[in-house]
């Protein structure tokens, strides 16, 4: 047979209805519904009289709209007004709920994995553009508009075409103080933000294979940021060891079973990808976005770049326009660049292994004067297990803001903006114009250079503080 | 909604990667209906911080008043999966948008909303650009033929997927159609159902 990418594997094994000239009917395994981009789709069900095919492979949670400090005060009325309509909602089609009282409430692609509802092989949807997040474990998961969340809802499938397969191979050995998420933004930063458009990407490469599962998910998760829907990774032992004993996977016997079925899943030696491209894991250092796209960044040891530098006139425009936004002059080293907020969290970032990194760097030291931290844990788990292992004391003790757990500063669509001008190191996906408030300036980072930012200010190069700290 | 012949007065939005977050901000995200957006359309970039029209946007020029066409640069509606950005766009009055490239989900959802969106050459949309800039300029799309043209015999086809174009063509309500394949999805079920 054919060597095949575990991306034709799961395809082929979805497709409901083929026919020529048309999309494939794919069935859908797992539909995860959020508070902002579904009161739309309820709403049509109920106007045509339609129900919920499978209310039991939908799941749903609260996270983009919750405030993280008193998460029962909902002063926006109409935010309460999203947050009680997924309630009645959930009810009334008789769709799991993960509340604002739930111990399982969290970032919608934190609690997936995290429950063990995201598991290899699965086709995962959900009205978010961050659903390649589940990709990680080997699953197809790729973000919908709310007409195909109506149309999931309605008929659990979608039509869709098949993708073109993208191969991103890393290898080699990350250096010291370079994380997942710099793996990530020096990839976007090299071949742009829509290299992955009509593809799915699979990582592949020992450095990928030698990542935890939460690394993995970072990757993925910006898989978006690349332009591609999914983004995802074969599934191995790493993967089985995470998904063992979490509440919604197989038990017993059912979950070895399960894994057999997994093992198979991954990608055959010799299949063809559309498009390669390779990437020596030692060329990348710590980096730091300094524009309004996550293409937009440079490595910390570099500089603001000149507009013309770039190739096209677009692109000069492009950066000419970002870097007035930001305020920034080029040539300036990364490391002047000073920063008012920090924000520690997003479906990125905000999982124990992060707040891990974060914790270590701010130990026994003091957020800079005149820069407001922020740590919201992805899920309400995640911010459990991190008081039991007194993370949040360290966090507490340096200065930061411990929070409930939310998209929070991710997109400031609760209380957690950036005011205008001021610049945040953020652990988040996305640097738009806007995003973490009007007029905030985004710069996206990993956890550990976050952490560094609130203790000196602005950036720095944590491959240096590292070598300090041995010394 | 339906999508067969229109002609219409063309704007120009000579800009790349113009995320969701821009075309509709989130503040605007938290209503519960579909209808309403196009007011906050391209909110922070429309308005003036005291809220009223910022007069060096594109949209608020006189020359682009009632158009229905939208020229944009590549990677058009990159970023968020929001549909809140077609159906601002088409609350707006926009019935098409034009660029060299679109992300992934901003295209299918634009097409669930009755907004075409059309991928042309980028020296094509350069001139589309330039020529927006006349404020009578407009320009007619043939969903039948697949063809965009103007009057000065600039004339182009460009692609669409045949399933999607005929629910557009026919205005059909997609869910409706899939329930026709209800046996299909019966039958897949029961298959998984055996396997596990
Ligand atoms: S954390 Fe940010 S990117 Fe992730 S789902 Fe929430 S808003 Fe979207």
């Amino acid at each position: 047979m054919k060597p095949k990418t575990i991306i034709e594997k799961i395809w082929e094994n979805h497709v409901v209805y083929r026919e020529e000239g048309k999309p494939d009917l794919l069935y859908i395994d797992l539909h995860l519904v959020h508070e902002v981009t579904s009161p739309q789709a309820f709403e049509g069900l109920r106007q045509k009289g339609r129900n919920v095919r499978r209310p039991d492979l939908t799941f749903a949670t609260m996270d983009h709209n919750v405030p993280t400090v008193n998460r029962f005060v909902i002063n926006d009325e109409i935010a309460k007004n999203q947050i009680t309509a997924l309630e009645r909602n959930c009810r009334e089609f008789g769709i799991p709920l993960a509340d604002l009282s739930s111990p399982e409430q969290g970032i919608v692609h934190v609690i997936g994995p995290e429950l063990g509802l995201t598991q290899p092989g699965k086709t995962i949807v959900c009205g978010d553009s961050h659903t390649s997040t589940h990709g990680a474990f080997g699953a197809l998961a790729f973000g919908i508009g709310t007409s195909e969340v109506e149309h999931v809802l309605a008929t659990q499938t979608l039509w869709q075409h098949r993708p073109k397969t993208l191969q991103i191979h890393v290898t080699g050995r990350l250096g010291e103080g370079v994380t997942a998420k710099d793996v990530i933004l020096a990839i976007i930063q090299r071949y742009g933000v829509d290299v992955g458009t009509g593809y799915v990407i699979e990582f592949t490469g020992d450095t990928i294979r030698n990542m935890s599962m939460e690394e993995r998910m970072t990757i993925c998760n910006m898989s978006i940021e690349a332009g591609a829907r999914a983004g995802l990774v074969s599934p191995d032992e790493t993967t089985f060891a995470y998904l063992r004993g979490r509440k919604y996977a197989p038990k017993g016997e059912a979950f070895e079973k399960a894994v057999q079925y997994w093992r198979s899943l991954a990608t055959d030696e010799g299949a063809e990808y559309d498009k390669t491209i390779e990437i020596d894991a030692a060329t990348i250092a710590p980096m730091v976005t300094w524009g309004t796209t996550p293409g937009m960044s440079a490595p910390v040891d570099g500089i603001v770049p000149y507009p013309e530098q770039f190739a096209t006139e677009t692109e000069r425009k492009a950066v000419q326009l970002a870097l007035q936004y930001m305020g920034l002059t080029p040539g300036t080293p990364i490391t002047d660049i000073a920063v008012q907020h920090v924000f520690i969290g997003s479906c990125t970032n905000s999982r124990i292994s992060d707040l891990k990194a974060a914790a270590e760097m701010v130990k026994g030291k003091k957020v800079a004067p005149g820069v407001r931290a922020l740590v919201v844990p992805g899920s309400q788990q995640v911010k459990q297990q991190a008081e039991e292992e007194g993370l949040a004391q360290i966090f507490i003790d340096a200065g930061f803001e411990w929070r409930d757990s939310g998209c929070s500063m991710c997109l400031g669509m609760n209380p957690d903006t950036v005011p205008e001008g001021e610049h945040c190191a953020s652990t988040s996906n996305r640097n738009f114009e806007g995003r973490q408030g009007k007029g905030a300036r985004t710069h996206l980072v990993s956890p550990k250079m976050a952490a560094a930012a609130a203790i000196y200010g602005r950036f720095v190069d944590v491959r240096k503080l590292e070598k300090e700290a041995v010394h | 909604m339906q999508f067969t012949i229109h002609t219409g007065k063309v704007a120009g939005l000579d800009r790349a990667n113009i995320d969701t977050d821009q075309i509709i901000p989130k503040q605007f995200l938290k209503r519960i209906e579909r209808t309403g957006f196009g007011k906050f359309l391209f909110y922070d970039w429309r308005y003036l911080a005291d809220g009223t029209p910022n007069p060096t946007f594109e949209l608020n020029r006189p020359e682009n008043e009632g158009a229905t066409i939208l020229v944009a640069n590549e990677n058009f509606g990159c970023g968020s999966s929001r549909e809140h950005a077609p159906w601002a766009l088409a609350d707006y009055g926009f019935r098409a948008v034009i660029a060299p490239s679109f992300a992934d989900i901003f295209y299918n959802n634009c097409l669930k909303n009755g907004l075409l969106p059309i991928r042309l050459d980028k020296q094509d949309v350069e001139y589309l650009l330039k020529e927006s800039k006349r404020a009578d300029y407009e320009l007619t799309i043939f969903l039948e033929e697949q063809r965009v043209y103007d009057e000065a015999g600039f004339a182009r086809t460009f692609a669409i997927d045949p399933y999607r174009k005929q629910l557009l063509l026919k205005g059909w309500d997609e869910i409706d159609l899939t329930f026709m394949y209800e046996p299909y999805i019966v039958e897949y079920e029961k298959k998984q159902a055996n396997l596990t």
